[in-house]
């Protein structure tokens, strides 16, 4: 099975351990993982903002690294949502349809696709699962608290297998982060609080750590952590799922 | 009505953060009616099949408007009430007040109408000498404070029970410092007792108009619309075009989603049918298309006008709870009010559809499955498109753009990006950086993964 790894651009830059831990999760769980490495980034930042005309550039890039592997992992659902919504390339439409298809969040290929039933890993900590709002109600990675339907959780499935792990329970299971991508500074006020509560939630509850499938909600909440000098951490789920993994 | 400043959404929300106590309890206000809803909703196991039909029904009404409010007029007609067109809001006010002016009445009684707060109607009858009160508790105490309401069913959940009493005792003649709410809520009975029996009109919105039968259903918890209904000389009933229902039986499907979505209750405590008028009285409809036929003709946000004005969204929304209703500086505020202001007005309303970040949450409680979510990142694109969006923020999107679309600028920029976090930290930790305001930058680590990875033993880059 060869796999594309699509590491966003952030995550690129300011967290390399957990897209080292994805690709190293993936290889040990019998992957063949490629990295294009002319990848940069989704193109997201521009589209949320109103400018999703000027991402042509980042879609061609994508189409042009991304084409002609089994599968594409990312571990952000908000990017991977992103591609699979709105990627498009003039002249390339095919290759995009196909990319379109053959996306995934990282823990839903997990489950989905690797259908992987046990992990070795050991993470002895109380840990908040933060989900993500466009892996949640964009990829349905779980179920979100607004539908009156079965409960269910990707993420939480994972973590489930880890040994030593605790999930701490939230009074809030899916209110966003406030991160929202240029949001985060447009309306610094809304979403600093909005990130603040989320914070309290978890802390409350006894977390040691927080995660989540997307880093740029823990990016958010992780500053926030830390300006409060907070112990508790913030660390990607693919770092807990290949902790002490064999 | 309209607040009297120009600041926009980010400014507004910021004032109110100013007060974190209160922000805090605004929230979890919000966030008790969302959990309300959330067990009304989960007691129903055809829920999600009831969003469905409702949505369908609301699709069949939008994609036969014109055919369905025919038909209404001929059979409200037929039943002896007296239908009007207003093309806007002014046409609205004018038909208003020349229907009040012809019978010499000065003072009229209203129960809610968002359509009237949306025309401004009491600010133009004020003008026009004719004085106005609003019988619904919680719009007769934004009514007093001189404020517009903040949520669409909730018009004064701002304002703390002590407000609230601050505010009778000062027009309502209550005691000084009482704030108990069922003696506050017997203040305003007896006030509005006495408003009911001594006025000659009465005002009202429209819940659902039926096309079938010609008549309309009004739904309140406080049974005001038919207090001033029925006592009054004339009824006039202001509806927006997309009122309509084509059956009477398609009322089993929204009565049942209104309440439970709104505020949890099973129904509301009054659901008022009101089909001809009574001997000697007259029942007069305006219905107001105010920019709704040009919404309909944008094809991408035309399900907007499937709104049942439920406020769902509005409770659920964590911007809206945390920035409060005020700060939409429009008469309906939160998610749905963001897609529907820019139709009215793209350069006022620009700044609404960037007030969300997009979570989603809107679109899964609304009734009538509006994609909320999707079309305010839609309105961002047409708002770019058309000017609205600062100049400066188009440059900066550009360079990004032209940055993340070649591999090499973009690794020269991660890189000098990483070196400035780590050697010139000042550069970005500072008050001109709004992150920084509230949040540490992340830490910048030595390399980038596309750097470890090109020095990786038996690298697959491809």
């Amino acid at each position: 099975m060869r796999v594309a790894l699509f590491v966003p651009c952030y995550v690129d830059q300011f967290y390399p351990k957990a897209a080292i831990a994805t690709l190293e999760l993936l290889e040990k769980l019998g992957c063949e993982v490629h990295y294009p490495k002319n990848q940069t980034c989704c193109g997201q930042p521009m589209a949320n903002s109103g400018y999703e005309h000027l991402t042509g550039g980042c879609n061609n890039l994508f189409v042009d690294n991304f084409s002609g592997y089994d599968y594409i992992v990312c571990p952000s659902g908000s990017c991977t949502l992103h591609i699979k919504e709105h990627l498009h390339a003039d002249g390339k439409e095919e290759q995009a349809t196909e990319i379109r298809k053959r996306v995934y969040e990282l823990t839903e290929f997990l489950v989905d696709i690797l259908r992987v039933k046990q992990l070795s890993a050991s993470f002895p900590y109380r840990v908040g699962l933060h989900q993500s709002c466009h892996g949640l109600r964009g990829l349905r990675i779980a179920q979100m608290s607004e539908l009156v339907a079965e409960p269910f959780s990707k993420p939480a499935q994972l973590l489930d297998m880890v040994n030593g792990l605790e999930l701490v329970p939230l009074n809030r299971q899916d209110d966003c982060c406030g991160f929202g991508g240029t949001f985060c500074v447009v309306e610094e006020a809304v979403s600093a609080k909005m990130g603040k509560d989320r914070v309290a939630d978890h802390v409350s509850h006894g977390a040691q750590y927080i995660t989540s499938a997307d880093l740029s909600c823990l990016m958010h909440l992780e500053g926030i952590l830390r300006r409060q000098n907070s112990d508790v951490k913030v660390i990607h789920v693919a770092e807990i799922l290949n902790h002490s993994m064999q | 009505m309209s607040t009297t400043t120009t600041k926009d959404h980010p400014h507004l929300a910021a004032d109110f953060n100013r007060d974190e106590p209160r922000v805090n309890w605004h929230d979890e206000t919000l966030w008790w009616v969302r959990a309300k809803r959330d067990i009304a909703a989960h007691k129903l196991p055809e829920w999600e099949l009831l969003r469905e039909t409702a949505s369908q029904i609301k699709f069949n009404v939008l994609s036969n408007l014109s055919t369905y409010l025919e038909q209404f007029e001929a059979n409200a007609t037929k039943n002896g009430i007296i239908v009007h067109w207003a093309a806007d809001a002014a046409e609205h006010n004018q038909i208003v007040h020349s229907l009040l002016e012809q019978r010499g009445i000065t003072k009229m009684v209203k129960s809610k109408s968002m359509l009237t707060e949306e025309c401004h109607l009491n600010d133009y009858l004020k003008d026009q000498g004719i004085d106005v009160i609003d019988s619904d508790l919680g719009e007769r105490i934004v009514q007093l404070a001189n404020e517009p309401p903040s949520h669409i069913v909730l018009p004064c959940i701002h304002k703390k029970k002590e407000e609230i009493g601050d505010i009778f005792h000062e027009h309502l003649g209550s005691a000084k410092g009482e704030s108990d709410p069922k003696i506050l809520t017997e203040t305003a009975r007896q006030h509005l007792r006495e408003v009911f029996l001594t006025r000659r009109a009465a005002l009202t919105g429209v819940n659902f108009a039926v096309a079938e039968t010609g008549e309309f259903v009004i739904c309140t918890n406080e049974g005001n619309a038919d207090m001033g209904a029925h006592l009054a000389e004339i009824h006039i009933a202001s509806m927006g075009i997309e009122k309509l229902i084509p059956e009477r039986k398609h009322l089993g499907v929204f009565l049942r989603l209104l309440t439970r979505s709104a505020t949890g209750q099973p129904i509301t405590t009054y659901s008022s049918h009101f089909s001809k008028p009574q001997d000697g009285s007259e029942i007069h409809i305006v219905i107001v298309d105010n920019g709704r036929s040009i919404q309909l003709g944008r094809e991408e946000f035309r399900n907007s006008l499937k709104c049942i004005r439920c406020g769902a969204c509005m409770n659920t929304c964590p911007v809206y709870r945390k920035s409060g209703g005020h700060s939409y500086h429009t008469a309906v505020a939160g998610p749905i009010g963001s897609i529907l202001a820019p139709n009215l007005d793209m350069k006022k309303y620009a700044d609404l559809p960037f007030a969300s970040t997009l979570c989603g949450s809107c679109s899964n409680v609304c009734p009538v499955k509006i994609d909320i979510h999707d079309q305010l990142y839609k309105w961002r694109q047409v708002i770019v498109k058309e000017g609205y969006s600062p100049k400066a923020k188009t440059m900066a999107m550009k360079a990004m753009a032209l940055t993340l679309a070649s591999p090499a600028l973009y690794r020269m920029g991660g890189k000098t990006g990483r070196l400035v976090f780590k050697y010139a930290p000042f550069a970005v930790n500072n008050k001109l950086n709004p992150w920084y305001n509230q949040r540490e930058m992340p830490k910048a680590p030595d390399e980038s993964f596309g750097e470890w990875y090109a020095k990786r033993k038996g690298a697959k880059n491809s």
